[in-house]
């Protein structure tokens, strides 16, 4: 169980960090919609659409690191496995 | 039945021609095409805010013969706040920020025009007019360009002849003069707000 739990915590680290690194490592807080610029030809003015997107922030990366450190610290109320071959 | 003299006459008919052309247009700022729209940005020492609101309507009377006499109000819906962040996005419009269920729009109505220089079709000058925010009214003077693009209207929508009037300021306002959280999260949510309204009217003509 120990052994599971460190793992599940390294994997959530490890996970959180990708997928905030390959969406472009944005340092503010986690975006749900990202603003897309058009230009109006005939007057000139640059239109703003809202764009449903996710953009994981500090928060996302944050959460996700505490998670994982809790698994990590729950692991340690776990013994390490015995090998009852030895022991006996 | 004695006619007219023909010298009278021409200048009678030179006068009404003049007067239907100069008398003031009035453009609609509701945008069919949804490119109007005001940016907001907040840069606090802590955190940086940006959004827009396309929610954009009003009335603005523009004579391109005597552009100071600009009026009009333009209209914003506070529900049309946008900001990327969702939790953001909800405390944005709910009754502790602007409160957007009580006070659904924010309004620019102007007063008198300044400083008024045309150079073609491009008018800029000092626009005073009542900034209402929040329940809260308050005269400011904010500098203006106004780009008059005569019987451009068809070429943005089709078979709809007309000119259009193109809007620009730039200006900032302190949210606390609105009541805006007044002297609270400052390091995360700045006081100053910097506004840029780019938004074009129509003047449809039959």
């Amino acid at each position: 169980m120990k052994r599971i739990l460190q793992l599940l915590a390294l994997t959530v680290l490890l996970a959180t960090a990708g997928v905030w690194l390959v969406t472009g490592a944005n340092r503010g807080w986690t975006k749900t919609s990202v603003a897309v610029k058009t230009l109006d030809d005939v007057t000139g003015i640059e239109g703003i659409t809202w764009q449903k997107k996710f953009l994981p922030g500090v928060d996302f990366l944050g959460a996700g690191t505490l998670v994982a450190f809790a698994l990590g610290g729950l692991s340690l109320f776990f013994r390490k496995p015995t090998n009852s071959a030895k022991t006996q | 039945m004695k006619l007219l003299n023909p010298l009278l006459l021409t200048g009678l008919l030179t006068g009404l021609a003049y007067g239907v052309h100069a008398a003031p247009q009035s453009f609609d700022f509701k945008d069919p095409k949804g490119v109007n729209n005001a940016v907001f940005k907040l840069d606090a020492p802590l955190e940086s805010i940006n959004g827009s609101a396309n929610g954009i309507s009003g009335t603005v009377t523009f004579d391109p013969e005597n552009p100071a006499t600009v009026q009009g109000k333009i209209t914003v819906t506070t529900a049309s706040l946008v900001v990327p962040n969702p939790m953001q996005n909800t405390h944005l419009h709910s009754a502790t920020w602007l409160d957007a269920n009580q006070f659904p729009e924010i309004t620019f109505e102007a007063k008198s025009f300044a400083n008024v220089k045309t150079v073609d079709n491009v008018t800029t000058g000092d626009l005073t007019g009542t900034f209402t925010l929040k329940g809260v009214a308050k005269e400011m003077t904010t500098p203006v360009k106004l780009t008059y693009l005569k019987d451009k209207l068809s070429a943005r929508v089709p078979n709809l002849n007309g000119d259009l009037l193109v809007i620009r300021a730039d200006f900032s306002i302190n949210r606390e003069d609105f009541n805006i959280q007044r002297g609270q999260y400052e390091d995360k949510v700045a006081t100053n707000i910097n506004l840029s309204l780019a938004i074009a009217g129509a003047s449809p003509k039959p």
